[in-house]
């Protein structure tokens, strides 16, 4: 049996908006960055859809790159996560507000 | 010879060159004497081209020299060339032979001036202005001397520049020739709209091409320019300040050679005068006026070197009515024989003042002919001169130009006689004050505090008795006095120094004939005789006996006519009202307002936009989200229509 790609999508989307809403609305830095991740998982999971859809290896050869970035993105995210847990306990990213104008 | 015309030239410019590199380690004398030499150098350069021209056999002796094209671009091509003809060298002549002179009566006058070598260094570049402004063959290359001359006319009005009043007479001069200046260049702008040159002998070969209405405009803008330059009615009253300047220079410049280049100028182009005869009427007007205006003036000046300077303008008014009437030739003859007794009076006066330990008041002198014999006989020569007593230089010149006025503008000829009958009035004036009476410089008065600058009036308490000047400042004092007496022999057509003979065919058909009768011309030359002795007599005997005469100096001829007051009224205070308006309303309003106003713009926007910097995270996502929505929904809402 085979599911629909339109349910694929739909996960997408729930994932997606899942992780926007996380992101602005929970106060932990650690929690904000694992929205992120679904977020960006989200945008994997379409890729790898339409890449079956239309036969096109383009998309899944994408996920790669956005798997590579993501990894980066939280090595220099987590390193900057750690700075400030350094500096003061028990932070949360509305504290982080030095860069008000 | 003539191939190094280029000489006369370049050999001021070497000795300026040498003086700006090496001046002040050549130092006093030597600096003076290198000066000097060159100067010699260029004169005798001069003698050799002249005396090649003179073998050049054609009805007019002319050689041209290209030396490189100066401004080649498109139809414009102004060629850095020279032209020698019996005018220019005439002019080339006088200018280096007089030029010597007072460069060697310099280096004694300016011994153990502060600034020596400069002095010459101006000296030196000025002449070679002078020389390139005679001798160009276009109007370009006049022009670059004529600014030269105005340019050294500056430094060297304010050579003693610490000093308020020569630091503002130089701008005065300065000002003044820039407004004639502007009237040449506007003059050149033209002709070479009308003729697409700038060479003398193309324009003139052209003139019936441009139009009689373009002539005439031309002429009336090389008129300002030529007012300005040689200090006629409206621009005179510069020269009066310019004596400011050291003796030498007032004699050089301001009135042997710089002040007659506009002379010059409308000698050169006489074609053109020849053209418009209305323009010539205003020569010959502005001529009048201004001799005799200055003359009035220089009637009850005070300053020995002021009454020389109006004198200078009179003069110069002569050598205007001269070319207004046509007689380029009488003009020449006054400008050579004025550059003798006129540099022999200055330098006379520089020797009495250089005596009288910078005394310039004619009230504090007298009775110098006993202390300063030398100068007073040779002083004597150009003071009778000037006053045009026969059978002297001055005598021959200004008959020459009375004649031609009688028959040209006998109305004029009226204002020119009594002009002379003025001349030989003040002259005789200043003999009197300054070498005759009773010595009125040993008296104990304190007029006002003398300063310790170079070259100031001391004038305060008894001045030491005057001396002799040194040998080396009565030279040249002889040698000008000896042309002065003997120059009238080039009026005498049959004599080998006959200057008709030798210029007349550069002018042509355009020189003015009088036709007058010899019973005419020797009533006309009685007049003048007359007149001259008459108020020379008078002069005398009103000056000798007394110096205060308040009757005869009446303040308004005191204050120059008040010509300054009215150019401060019309010209000066309005302009200084709309400074004032520009540095405090335009200035701090206007100009800093704009920049004021971009500064708060800035920041006021600035502080509207910083509110949207938080400085919290969930508020970027915010902004970021609600911008992905809108651009997105933006595309379907196109995606969707189309």
């Amino acid at each position: 049996m085979t599911i629909n790609a339109d349910w694929y999508l739909a996960l997408g989307v729930v994932l997606f908006s899942i992780g926007a809403f996380g992101v602005l609305i929970r106060r932990n830095v650690l929690v904000m960055f694992m929205c992120v991740e679904l977020m960006l998982n989200a945008a994997n999971l379409t890729f790898v859809t339409f890449a079956r859809v239309l036969h096109d290896i383009g998309g899944q050869v994408l996920v790669f790159f956005v798997l590579v970035v993501a990894a980066a993105e939280v090595v220099v995210g987590l390193g900057i996560v750690v700075a400030i847990f350094r500096r003061r306990a028990n932070a949360t990213a509305d504290d982080l507000h030095t860069m008000k104008g | 010879m003539l191939h190094v015309t280029y000489l006369i030239i370049l050999l001021p410019l070497v000795g300026f060159t040498v003086q700006l590199l090496g001046g002040r380690r050549l130092g006093d004398p030597v600096a003076g004497w290198v000066a000097t030499s060159f100067i010699a150098a260029s004169f005798l350069v001069s003698i050799g081209v002249y005396l090649d021209l003179l073998m050049v056999q054609a009805p007019v002796r002319t050689y041209s020299q290209n030396l490189w094209t100066w401004i080649p671009v498109d139809r414009l091509q102004v060629h850095a060339s020279l032209f020698v003809d019996p005018l220019s060298m005439t002019m080339v002549l006088f200018v280096t032979g007089v030029s010597m002179l007072i460069h060697l009566y310099s280096v004694g006058y300016m011994k153990g001036d502060r600034d020596f070598s400069k002095f010459f260094l101006y000296m030196n570049l000025f002449v070679a202005s002078m020389l390139i402004l005679v001798l160009g063959s276009n109007m370009v290359v006049t022009y670059l001397g004529w600014e030269g001359v105005g340019a050294c006319s500056y430094w060297l009005v304010s050579f003693w520049f610490t000093r308020e009043s020569a630091a503002s007479a130089g701008k005065k001069a300065f000002v003044y020739n820039r407004i004639g200046d502007a009237g040449f260049l506007l003059a050149i702008f033209l002709t070479y709209d009308k003729v697409h040159s700038l060479e003398y002998s193309t324009v003139f070969a052209n003139i019936d091409k441009i139009g009689s209405a373009d002539v005439t405009a031309i002429c009336l803008l090389l008129l300002v320019g030529v007012v300005g330059k040689s200090a006629q009615i409206p621009l005179f009253p510069w020269l009066a300040d310019a004596m400011e300047g050291p003796t030498p220079v007032s004699a050089l410049i301001h009135a042997a050679t710089m002040v007659t280049a506009g002379v010059y100028l409308l000698c050169r182009v006489n074609p053109l005068l020849h053209a418009s005869p209305d323009a010539a009427l205003v020569v010959a007007i502005i001529g009048a006026a201004t001799a005799f205006v200055a003359a009035t003036i220089a009637c009850a000046q005070n300053d020995i070197k002021k009454v020389l300077a109006y004198s200078t303008v009179s003069q110069l008014g002569y050598m205007f009515l001269a070319i207004g009437c046509g007689a380029y030739e009488a003009a020449i003859f006054l400008m050579v024989a004025h550059a003798f007794f006129k540099g022999l009076l200055f330098l006379g006066s520089g020797s009495v003042i250089h005596g009288l330990h910078d005394e310039q008041d004619l009230k504090r002198m007298g009775n110098l002919r006993a202390y300063m014999p030398i100068t007073f006989i040779t002083f004597a020569v150009g003071w009778l001169a000037i006053a045009a007593v026969p059978p002297l230089s001055g005598f021959w010149a200004k008959g020459d130009v009375l004649e031609n006025t009688w028959a040209a503008h006998p109305a004029l000829w009226a204002v020119g006689v009594v002009t002379a009958g003025l001349t030989a009035y003040y002259m005789s004036r200043l003999t009197g004050l300054a070498f005759f009476g009773k010595d009125r410089w040993s008296a104990e008065v304190a007029i006002d505090a003398g300063d310790d600058l170079p070259g100031a009036h001391h004038s305060e308490g008894a001045i030491p008795e005057p001396h002799e000047s040194v040998w080396i400042m009565t030279v040249p004092l002889w040698i000008l006095a000896f042309f002065a007496a003997v120059a009238g022999v080039m009026a005498i057509s049959s004599s080998r120094f006959s200057l008709a003979s030798w210029i007349d065919p550069v002018f042509g058909a355009n020189l003015y004939n009088d036709h007058l009768s010899s019973a005419s011309v020797w009533a006309l030359a009685t007049i003048d005789g007359v007149v001259a002795v008459v108020f020379v007599a008078i002069g005398l005997r009103l000056w000798m006996t007394r110096a205060q005469r308040p009757a005869l100096e009446a303040a308004f001829l005191r204050g120059a006519w008040y010509i300054n007051e009215l150019y401060d009224a019309v010209f000066g205070r309005p302009s200084e009202r709309l400074a004032a308006f520009c540095a405090d309303v335009v200035d701090p309003k206007v100009i800093d307002g704009a920049v004021n106003g971009v500064a708060s713009a800035v920041r006021g926007s600035g502080a509207l936009v910083r509110r949207t910097q938080t400085g919290y995270v969930r508020n970027y996502v915010l902004g970021i989200v609600v911008g992905t929505v809108f651009v997105l929904g933006f595309m379907l809402t196109r995606l969707w229509w189309s």
